[in-house]
């Protein structure tokens, strides 16, 4: 069983408590059709748990593949410096068929960031270092494609339907004995 | 049921295969680098979670380590070419198309029911022995970890292996 090799930290996107009972690591490519089919239901999911669930959101871009999936990070990051993440998270996946530099720009401007302070960003790669990291710490952990799920740092193998992740992670919790 | 595959410490068996139409490959061409060979039951599986399109992705990563990978699956040569310039592999398929299987069977990694190979990694240390296997079930994708762990544990090129 892969496990995560990389622990949740301060340098990651977080939604949820930290005193969770679980935690759910997504490796995701904003390029990648699945997980803008996944984008949705990890929603539902956390909606489902509430406090009970901590989401963790890191890059994993298939750029031979997805042309425009480092771009679309490092404009993720971009805002995350200045704590927009999940806002530009959430305005890539759900424009995901537009994505490319002027849906970047736009996005940026959505959020009242400045779209030359990202064009700036993005040419000199300042983010690009901790899209790598991200890269690599999933390759460590054995993500095998996009998206890769890791619940309480478990690998989850297998499909990734609102019912299958719900069901997955609530045996998590049986397993380790939570009760609420 | 599969018989097991090669273990650590066996010679690698050699072989030439098709690597495009008209030119091949043989194992020995490649003594003195780490190889990697990556069977796997077959070209067009979906693209996000394939294996061959993961490993293209971590290519710089076993090229760290000088390293050579060869995937490879009983798709034909010109499947292969189809596939790779689809996916822009940037490494070579091998077809183990004719007699279909034969490399696959001598690695252990066939699997005669389906026809197809195994999902199974093999890293090849410099001198042309097995360093490390592993077989993973035929419908998940292993990952590059396990690879990556094994050209880490490799000798370096200058010191004698040591097992």
């Amino acid at each position: 069983m892969a496990r995560l090799k990389v622990a949740v930290s301060a340098r990651d996107h977080v939604q949820g408590p930290d005193d969770a009972d679980v935690t759910l690591v997504e490796y995701g490519d904003f390029e990648c059709p699945h997980c803008g089919h996944a984008y949705p239901i990890v929603k539902q999911v956390e909606d489902h748990f509430g406090d009970r669930l901590r989401f963790v959101y890191r890059h994993f871009p298939l750029r031979e593949i997805h042309p425009h999936a480092e771009a679309a990070a490092e404009t993720s990051e971009y805002a995350g410096a200045q704590d927009r993440f999940w806002e530009m998270h959430d305005l890539l996946f759900e424009n995901q068929q537009a994505l490319g530099l002027p849906l970047l720009v736009e996005s940026a401007e959505a959020l009242g960031l400045s779209s030359a302070g990202l064009r700036k960003a993005l040419d000199n790669g300042d983010y690009a270092p901790k899209v790598q990291s991200d890269f690599l710490g999933g390759v460590r952990s054995g993500v095998n494609g996009t998206p890769t799920f890791f619940i309480e740092g478990e690998r989850h193998d297998g499909p990734h339907e609102l019912a299958d992740l719900v069901s997955a992670i609530e045996r998590r919790m049986k397993r380790v004995g939570v009760r609420r | 049921m599969a018989q097991q595959i090669l273990p650590r410490g066996a010679r690698a068996p050699e072989f030439t295969l098709h690597v495009t139409p008209d030119q091949t490959l043989s194992l020995g061409e490649l003594r003195g680098k780490p190889v990697i060979l990556a069977f796997y039951p077959a070209d067009w599986s979906p693209v996000c979670g394939d294996q061959m399109a993961l490993y293209n992705e971590v290519l710089p990563e076993f090229k760290k380590h000088g390293a050579e990978l060869l995937g490879i699956s009983v798709d034909g040569a010109w499947c292969h070419a189809a596939f790779a310039k689809d996916r822009r592999l940037h490494f070579p398929l091998l077809a183990d198309f004719e007699p279909k299987g034969e490399v696959s069977r001598q690695y252990g990694a066939y699997r005669t029911e389906d026809g197809f190979s195994e999902r199974a990694l093999f890293v090849i240390d410099r001198q042309g022995t097995i360093w490390w296997s592993y077989c993973s079930p035929v419908a998940v994708n292993p990952g590059a970890d396990g690879i990556l762990e094994a050209l880490e544990s490799l000798p370096r090129a200058t010191e004698p292996a040591t097992r």
